[in-house]
């Protein structure tokens, strides 16, 4: 079977984000901006002003540094679009979406079921992965335009905060719902059940480490 | 004499190629794992990456956003001379990834690790990484960079000879199970791992064996290629696919590289190379004949030679 496609809005309905199911296939059309630990920090920890009006403009946050560059004339030369990993965010997720109204947190890897539980469903957000990783080429593809590049004097252009719109720009792939539930420990469950067979045989290291887990269950993205 | 300008022009062309091209080793692998892939959205994920890798060749942008940190391994026939001698081939090479990286464009990556400086064009202390090998005949070196990506997927642990092969396995599921959910490896990759050496020497050799063999390479050794043919087999038993998705394909192929090690122990490194194994190679000659490629072929019998000389050695071999 394969998975559903839908187009969205980066300023949707409620009833769109509510109509999202784990493992459906996303396009995106509108403005989406970057921010990472960069941002985050500059925003929330030295409460600089936030350059655009959100989420009026845009509810999508992409935890994304583009490889890009700023033209001498002030235009910008985008190529490739991937992602990063998300988890590192979670400290200043919840505050961000307070702030922000963001309402698709658009990555790699997702969060954990307790993170989407505990912020992502009382502020109606859901987890948008991207797909590979990375189609970085494709999504580069769905860049119609870069509208904005801000603080790039204090944070770097890897840092950044690049405003980009899309037109048609995926796949994403729906990583969390509205009940909360996480699409990759729904899969990491069903992996799991393979791993008792797989090590069969195997013993653990002669030599232990302090503060690792020997639980296949177990994430290490904690 | 190779001509700087030359290296330098070459290494520029090369850094575009990497980021742009994925080689065709690992496409024919990725293309092979596509076919028996029957996990829904592990088939849907390796589907969009074979697009995306159309994409970026037609478009010339790079196939993934994260450009990696661009890392040169540079080999020399014993009769190879470098205008300006070896400090000049750095500088070109320093120029080239800086070039490139404004060029292509790449992503700036790379930053001080405590001040997070970042100058914007993959350059800096001890940026990019340059590494030499030498070849016994040959006036030609070889220009190979690498962009390997990722902060996950790669892992070192002391094992001792009490572990045996069961503990080898382990540590090798363990690094695939560990990074590969949520893809955090960007599985399916070429996974290397590296046996021996000391700590830093089993770390280098376990990158080499990913970013400097290709995909259907086997090592020298009848016993170590069986063991690869082995552990692919046993990585894509996991039943994990790209994304950490339910699915069967999570290593492309599997290389082992081995460096003789202190009597007692006997460590391992595991490192993944990812959807994106970015390489490129170039051999350059005096006369100025250029001859690019994606085969590092870096470990070649005078690399892996066991023997205090190496004339003795190949004389053995007639």
């Amino acid at each position: 079977m394969s998975p559903r496609e839908t187009t969205l809005s980066t300023t949707p309905t409620p009833e769109a984000i509510a109509g999202l199911r784990l493992g459906d296939i996303v396009y995106l059309d509108g403005l989406i901006y970057t921010a990472r630990e960069g941002v985050y920090k500059r925003a929330l920890e030295d409460k600089a002003n936030i350059p655009m009006e959100l989420p009026a403009q845009s509810a999508a946050n992409f935890h994304c540094s583009p490889a890009a560059r700023i033209n001498p004339d002030g235009s910008f030369e985008m190529g490739a679009v991937t992602a990063t990993a998300s988890f590192r965010f979670a400290k200043w997720l919840p505050e961000w979406m307070a702030k922000t109204g963001a309402r698709l947190i658009i990555g790699k890897g997702g969060m954990s079921s307790k993170d989407y539980k505990r912020y992502f469903v009382p502020n109606g957000a859901v987890y948008l992965t991207t797909v590979g990783y990375g189609t970085g080429a494709l999504l580069g593809r769905g860049v119609e335009t870069v509208e904005a590049v801000h603080w790039n004097e204090e944070l770097g252009l890897a840092q950044a905060m690049w405003v980009i719109r899309a037109r048609r720009m995926g796949p994403f792939i729906v990583a969390s719902d509205l009940d909360g539930n996480c699409l990759f420990e729904r899969e990491n469950a069903e992996i799991a059940q393979n791993l008792e067979r797989v090590y069969e045989g195997t013993r653990p290291a002669v030599l232990k480490r302090y503060g690792e887990t020997d639980d296949r269950s177990d994430e290490v993205i904690g | 004499m190779i001509p700087i300008p030359l290296i330098q022009s070459t290494a520029e062309t090369l850094m575009d190629k990497a980021a742009i091209e994925i080689p065709q080793d690992y496409l024919d692998g990725l293309q092979a794992a596509a076919k028996t892939e029957d996990g829904d959205l592990s088939a849907f994920v390796l589907k969009a990456m074979l697009e995306n890798y159309e994409a970026a060749k037609e478009d010339r942008r790079a196939m993934c956003g994260d450009t990696g940190v661009p890392r040169w391994y540079v080999k020399l026939g014993n009769e190879a001379r470098v205008e300006g001698g070896m400090c000049a081939l750095e500088t070109a090479l320093r120029r080239a990834t800086a070039n490139a990286t404004n060029g292509v464009p790449l992503r700036p990556n790379r930053v001080h690790p405590l001040w997070r400086t970042d100058h914007d064009n993959n350059v800096g202390i001890g940026a990019p990484e340059i590494e030499y090998g030498f070849e016994p005949d040959g006036a030609w070196i070889d220009l190979i960079t690498v962009h390997k990506g990722g902060l996950f997927g790669t892992d070192y642990r002391m094992l001792f000879p009490s572990d045996g092969i069961e503990g080898i396995k382990r540590f090798y599921l363990d690094s695939l199970v560990a990074f590969g959910k949520r893809g955090l490896a960007c599985q399916p990759a070429i996974i290397g791992i590296g046996l021996g050496g000391s700590k830093d020497t089993c770390m280098v050799l376990g990158k080499r064996a990913a970013v400097l063999r290709t995909v259907g390479s086997r090592n020298s050794d009848p016993e170590i290629a069986r063991l690869e043919d082995e552990f692919k087999t046993l990585g894509n038993s996991i039943g994990m696919g790209a994304m950490g998705f339910v699915g069967k394909n999570m290593v492309i192929d599997c290389n082992i590289e081995v460096g003789y090690c202190h009597t007692g122990g006997m460590q391992m490194s595991v490192h993944a190379f990812c959807l994106s194994s970015r390489r490129a190679v170039a051999r350059l000659w005096p006369d100025g004949r250029v001859e690019y490629r994606t085969d590092p072929d870096w470990f070649t019998p005078y690399q892996r030679r066991d023997t205090v000389g190496w004339d003795a050695q190949a004389e053995a071999a007639e």
